[in-house]
């Protein structure tokens, strides 16, 4: 992808935004991106503990927007990986301050004057001024959809304004696939949602328990030692934002026992 | 194996989905197209006889486009 400034956003809330922003600006930060992460979620902060980070938090956003701190300062440098920042949320109600071309301002100077090679900005949920403020400074959007009705239906809606407003460069991520699902017909496909939605696929995110016990923890997938599949693939999509030609997943490969025995006798599917 | 014989949820799933989005994408209330049938029904009144009962005014997903299909049968 071209854009730096790049908005994750999802319309529904609970598909995965957050972690999906925390895992992928990790990823891009091994790959050696200088990367900002920021959470736009103003009064309901969470990509702090995602990351872990949320004992270190002593400005948010609001205090950049409104000068009583300098961007450095406010910055919260990640001390498991080289060039990764999070520019945390407020707590606070009072999001009068967040105003798109403020913050517009902000993204610029991260990237003009901070050298950051890519900001990757958290949505809130919804389509009301927050989300409006997040995808003001972007130039693409990665759109997190699950398979699943009301989530597709959300995530066309933030297309359309997404396009409305300009943000062009615009990617889909399919997260939370189960393959099991998908090929015993109860899950709408990733074809599926990709035909419905008219958007180019830069992700497809299985299922994972492994995403829960990374919160718990407050370490993102892809900074864990275990290999988990939902990390594997936020890798992979990192890369891919990079320009690199990563294979996507092969679901329909079962594995297990029981999964060469169905495809030695051809049937299962 | 067996469950072929059923219908897959996710074919309901894509169906259901299409046919929301093209209210969606229209900005139109599933509820407005009975409007738009009596609307439709009173113009063309003035041209032909049409078999008011029998008109079907549905949008119907084509390729990449949603269109509007209007089946007006002619009161012959």
């Amino acid at each position: 992808m071209q854009a730096r400034a790049i908005v994750v956003t999802s319309g529904k809330g609970g598909v995965g935004k957050t972690t999906t922003t925390a895992n992928i600006g990790a990823a891009l930060a091994m790959e050696g991106e200088k990367v900002a992460v920021i959470d736009v979620d103003v009064g309901l902060r969470n990509l702090d503990v995602v990351m872990g980070l949320e004992g270190r938090v002593v400005f948010d956003l609001i205090d950049v927007l409104e000068g009583r701190c300098k961007m450095r300062q406010a910055l919260i440098r990640d001390k498991r990986v080289e060039n990764l920042y999070l520019l945390p949320a407020s707590q606070t109600k009072d999001k009068a301050s967040l105003d798109p071309k403020i913050f517009r301002a902000v993204v610029k100077h991260l990237i003009e004057d901070e050298n950051f090679d890519r900001v990757l900005i958290d949505s809130p949920a919804g389509i009301e001024r927050g989300f409006q403020t997040a995808a003001a400074p972007a130039e693409g959007a990665l759109v997190v959809v699950n398979p699943e009705v009301s989530s597709v239906r959300d995530a066309d809606r933030i297309i359309g304004l997404l396009e409305a407003g300009g943000v062009e460069e615009n990617r889909l991520i399919v997260n939370r696939i189960r393959p099991k699902m998908v090929r015993r017909g109860d899950m709408l496909s990733v074809e599926d949602i990709g035909e419905i939605l008219g958007l180019g696929l830069i992700g497809i995110v299985p299922e994972d328990e492994g995403i829960l016990v990374s919160t718990n923890v407050g370490e993102p997938v892809v900074l864990r030692k275990e290999k988990t599949p939902a990390g594997e693939e936020f890798r992979n999509i990192a890369r891919r934002i990079r320009g690199e030609k990563v294979p996507f997943p092969n679901l329909d490969e079962e594995g297990g026992f029981w999964g060469s025995l169905r495809r030695l006798f051809g049937g299962g599917r | 194996m067996f469950w072929w014989r059923r219908k897959k949820s996710k074919d309901k799933a894509k169906e259901r989905l299409q046919l929301v989005l093209a209210y969606d994408r229209a900005k139109l209330a599933p509820g407005q197209m009975e409007a738009l049938k009596e609307d439709l029904l009173a113009v063309l009144a003035r041209y032909f006889p049409a078999d008011a009962k029998k008109v079907e005014i549905e949008f119907e997903q084509r390729g990449e486009r949603v269109v509007l299909i209007a089946d007006i049968p002619i009161r012959q």
